[in-house]
């Protein structure tokens, strides 16, 4: 579960304030609104990349308001993706892993197989296309089972055909892992395609 | 370089920046010839068969090796700092991480030779306390590392800055997100993508180190054998009106800085 109450914050160019929603657990929520009304900045407050300015926001019964972002538990796939490019994507795959102490290669194995991506292991992130690139960071958000998931408009800059390929990825992803999912787009068909929950982000000042 | 598509109208931009451009070019190829043409094979062997010239270039190699790699020591961290972080007294920082770059070299040699013989610790000098603990700057080869160092690190702190400047924050956040603490994701993501810029803050550092001559002057001195850099043996040849000495060295200089810049640029390998 995600719940988010009375969060303020203030970003460069506008600040949202008193915003609360609740996302129960294992279930795939599209946060809906315009480019540049707030929806990444949200994000970052739940990744714990942003202070704000107050309001509680809680995973399940943790309250993680005040925790750093290692210590929440969050799987974070951000716009740019922002791939590590000096590891390959085996080694992206298994750096959550990595930097948690925890042992890679079954996991690794595991999301291969989940995201179809086993054949790309080996290979730099340099040359991946737009799909295999999103691939690989769904795969390195999801590596050490986080209890939520927070996706930033991740389907926006793919081509149509790949998009519909990246819906069912995304549903089976979710069939299979169960993981309460944040899925922030201004695309009304990702809604469509796979939100139990629509949140709409109005008016920010 | 790239292919360059020359469209037949192109054409005069392109041979207009090549004269500009290609002037310059010109003259640094010029002054080379001009060396070169000046001295002989021979001369070169003979200068570098000296004793004084082997610990000059000795003295030269090893001092630039320590001043670039304490410049980039310092360089690293300052750069994260003035790329990464906004703070009170921010402006004033950069205002003096500023200064060892446009101030004269010369006022750099002077303002040490005042810091380590005028500054009191107790009633000695900071030279006499050093000294009484072993350790000596002035008219020694450790001021001729310091020296290059004062100046070389504003240097390699402005590289290392453009270097993360450059990298977006979004890949470490993501490293936060992975698990990692800060240091972690500094150590993990960070250095390593950094690795060109440093190499980068590494070579500005060494060659302005190469280059020092008016810090070392005042503050290290030219003592034959004992704090004579190349730079200041060209100095000593000179005043001595040899000027084909000073033409062999400076030829030795430009081969041992192309030779470290090729160097540098293999052992940094060109992944990334």
């Amino acid at each position: 579960m995600i719940k988010v109450s009375s969060l303020s914050l203030r970003a460069d160019s506008f600040a949202l304030s008193d915003i609360a929603f609740t996302v129960p657990t294992g279930a795939y929520a599209v946060l809906m609104g315009r480019s540049g009304c707030g929806k990444t900045t949200i994000l970052e407050a739940l990744c714990g990349l942003r202070t704000i300015q107050s309001g509680t926001i809680y995973f399940g019964s943790r309250d993680v308001t005040a925790l750093p972002p290692a210590e929440r538990n969050v799987g974070y796939v951000p716009q740019d993706l922002a791939l590590f490019p000096h590891l390959n994507v085996r080694e992206n795959l298994a750096f959550g892993l990595h930097a948690r102490g925890l042992p890679s290669e079954e996991r690794v194995e595991e999301l291969g197989v989940l995201l179809g991506i086993s054949d790309l292991f080996g290979r730099t992130t340099a040359g991946l296309s737009g799909g295999e690139a999103q691939r690989v960071a769904l795969g390195r958000a999801l590596a050490f089972r986080p209890s939520v998931l927070l996706l930033d408009e991740p389907l926006s800059a793919l081509d149509e055909s790949t998009r519909d390929e990246m819906h069912s990825v995304l549903r089976s992803v979710r069939e299979k892992t169960g993981v309460t999912t944040l899925h922030v787009t201004h695309l009304r068909e990702d809604a469509k395609a796979l939100a139990d929950v629509v949140l709409e982000l109005h008016g920010a000042k | 370089m790239g292919e360059m598509n020359t469209h037949r109208s192109e054409r005069p931009f392109y041979i207009a920046l090549s004269v500009l451009g290609g002037g310059y070019a010109l003259l640094v190829a010029l002054m080379i010839v001009a060396n070169v043409a000046y001295t002989s094979p021979a001369h070169i062997i003979d200068t570098l068969r000296q004793p004084a010239i082997q610990a000059s270039l000795w003295l030269t190699l090893w001092s630039c090796l320590l001043a670039a790699a304490f410049s980039l020591l310092v360089g690293v961290p300052m750069g994260y700092l003035l790329a990464r972080t906004k703070f009170r007294g921010k402006a004033l920082l950069e205002a003096i991480m500023d200064i060892p770059v446009v101030l004269p070299p010369l006022i750099v040699g002077l303002s040490l030779l005042i810091i380590f013989n005028h500054f009191r610790i107790g009633n000695v000098s900071l030279e006499q306390w050093l000294n009484a603990h072993g350790l000596q700057f002035t008219f020694a080869a450790a001021g001729v590392v310091l020296a290059q160092f004062s100046v070389a690190a504003a240097f390699a702190v402005r590289t290392m800055r453009g270097t993360f400047e450059q990298m977006p924050a979004r890949i470490e956040e993501v490293a936060l997100t992975l698990g990692c603490t800060r240091w972690q994701a500094f150590r993990r993501v960070t250095l390593p993508l950094a690795r060109r810029g440093m190499m980068a803050a590494f070579t500005v550092a060494w060659a302005r180190s190469l280059g020092e001559f008016g810090p070392l002057l005042i503050f290290a001195g030219t003592t034959r054998g004992r704090t004579e850099v190349l730079s200041s043996s060209v100095f000593l040849e000179l005043s001595v009106g040899r000027l084909e000495g000073a033409v062999a060295i400076s030829l030795i200089m430009i081969v041992v800085a192309v030779g470290v810049l090729l160097l540098v640029r293999k052992v940094g390998g060109t992944r990334l």
